[in-house]
């Protein structure tokens, strides 16, 4: 039974069916078939973290799952932070605000840690923040202006529509 | 890189897990939380033909009270449930410990505790845990099932007892004794990396405050965790002094342990890192023996 398979799932609350090849990795089922190419790919081994998504909520590796496991599941990617390019997620806005991001590769998978994070721990220390992202590489920034992003987003989120 | 073409089975009952694996035997593998298999599936570096998904099934996760006053956890239990689990706090402070240190949040939501103890990576700390703290396996297969010792579990290099038509369904810690204390010590280049050198250490004390009981353990210290008995043992009916510490870490990572050289450290630095991190982890292992709760 290597033929396809029917996969059936939700993402950024939007529902998608699709037929797929058992091996076909969850991060390139979003970025290949539903075209949500939010979702970078650096590694597909686990290390980087650029493909990090939400699985029911919680953060994961998108490059170490296959799609067929989603199945009936609920996914987050970066495209669901904000429908309307003109008024960017608080945490989006944070990263604008404060120059979290160069290149920009990290930067989907760093906001999906990050948002059940800042949920979880409103008001993060700064080692909790890097403790939060030791499993996202980014090659650009040095990570200073990344966490001053994360303490401003702590800010936004705290008080919204600043 | 991607997969090879692979068949996918999504049994939703472990004795449907159980049969498909009887019937697949070598060219199927069990898929855990993938936090290891995906990768290799990734490098191409493992091809099985068809993979047997225990996610779907949903009574393989548990934390509980065992019947001998001890843990029992579901192999499927995904390692950060077990890391903020209130009884794991409780009963297990060594595991609780030492879950923080296993790769990242976002690897730990999906990876298992079966499957870190399956894969047996020498480098992994599940497994020293297990070898430690003397955890129980229960393995079951379409025919029957056996409990096994964790000792007994890890034979080489990532190979442990487990057969071809076997799964892994349940770890159980036992009981720890009043005044025992636990460390979980390690050193990794980065957090969440695999470490370079690691270490478990457990100690109980009699009623004068003597040594009764001691353990050490290792991880990337050979080819699978590695315990230290012999040093363990010199610290029986001892006061645990900072001298006795002293000779027992000398002891464990001059005589008992075989760490490899890798890119990132030689034989001589792993083995000093080791005794550094022994005397580390006995020091608080003894101070938290002390207490009145079980450390
Ligand atoms: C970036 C990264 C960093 C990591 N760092 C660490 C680290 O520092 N320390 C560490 O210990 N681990 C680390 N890991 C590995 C992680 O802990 C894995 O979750 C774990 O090794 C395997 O568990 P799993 O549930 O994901 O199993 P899987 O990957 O699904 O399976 C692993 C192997 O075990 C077998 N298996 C799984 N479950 C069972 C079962 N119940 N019965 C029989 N066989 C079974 C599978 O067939 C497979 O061969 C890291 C992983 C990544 C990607
Ligand atoms: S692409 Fe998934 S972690 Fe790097
Ligand atoms: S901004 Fe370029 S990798 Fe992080």
């Amino acid at each position: 039974m290597t033929e396809r398979q029917r996969v059936t799932l939700e993402v950024n609350g939007r529902s998608y069916e699709r037929e797929v090849e058992p091996r076909l990795l969850l991060s390139d089922f979003l970025r290949h078939e539903l075209d949500l190419t939010g979702t970078h790919v650096g590694c597909e081994h686990g290390v980087c973290g650029a493909c990090t998504v939400l699985f029911d909520g919680e953060p994961i590796r998108a490059c170490l799952m296959l799609a067929v496991q989603a199945e009936g599941h609920q996914l987050e990617t970066v495209e669901g932070l904000t429908d309307d390019p003109e008024k960017l997620h608080p945490l989006q806005q944070a990263f604008w605000d404060a120059h979290g991001l160069q290149c920009g590769f990290c930067t989907a998978g760093i906001l999906m840690t990050l948002l059940p994070f800042l949920k979880e721990n409103p008001e993060p220390t700064e080692e909790e923040i890097r403790l939060a992202l030791s499993g996202n590489l980014c090659r650009c920034t040095g990570y200073q202006h990344i966490v001053a992003a994360v303490k401003l987003a702590a800010d936004y989120l705290r008080e919204p529509a600043a | 890189m991607k997969p090879a073409p692979v068949s996918y089975e999504a049994p939703d009952s472990l004795d449907a897990a159980l049969a498909a694996l009887q019937e697949h035997g070598f060219d199927a593998k069990i898929l855990a939380g993938g936090q290891s298999l995906v990768p290799l599936l990734n490098f191409r570096l493992a091809q099985p033909g068809v993979l047997i998904d225990l996610n779907p099934i949903s009574d393989l996760a548990w934390v509980r009270e065992s019947a001998a006053g001890g843990l029992s956890i579901g192999a499927m239990t995904r390692q950060r449930k077990v890391e903020t689990h209130p009884l794991v706090a409780e009963r297990a402070p060594l595991l609780h410990e030492a879950l923080p240190q296993v790769a990242h949040p976002q690897i730990r939501n999906r990876g298992t505790v079966g499957g870190s103890l399956a894969h047996a990576d020498p480098a992994a700390e599940l497994p020293v845990v297990a070898v430690t703290l003397g955890a129980r396996f229960r393995l079951q297969s379409a025919t029957g099932e056996r409990w096994i010792d964790a000792r007994d579990f890890y034979v080489s290099l990532m190979t442990t007892e487990l057969q071809p038509d076997e799964i892994l369904v349940e770890i159980e810690l036992p009981l720890l004794p009043p005044r025992t204390g636990c460390a979980f010590v390690e050193l990794a280049r980065r957090h969440g990396d695999y470490a370079t050198s690691g270490v478990a250490a457990v100690v109980t004390l009699d009623d004068a405050g003597q040594c009764s009981q001691a353990r050490l353990v290792y991880l990337s210290a050979g080819d699978t965790p590695m315990a230290a008995d012999r040093a363990a043992s010199q610290l029986v009916g001892g006061d645990l002094s900072a001298e006795s510490i002293r000779a027992a870490a000398e002891h464990a990572t001059t005589e008992e342990i075989e760490p490899t050289a890798d890119i990132h450290a030689s034989v001589a630095y792993k083995r000093h890192l080791a005794r550094v991190l022994t005397e580390r982890a006995l020091a608080s292992a003894k101070a938290r023996a002390g207490g009145s709760a079980g450390g």
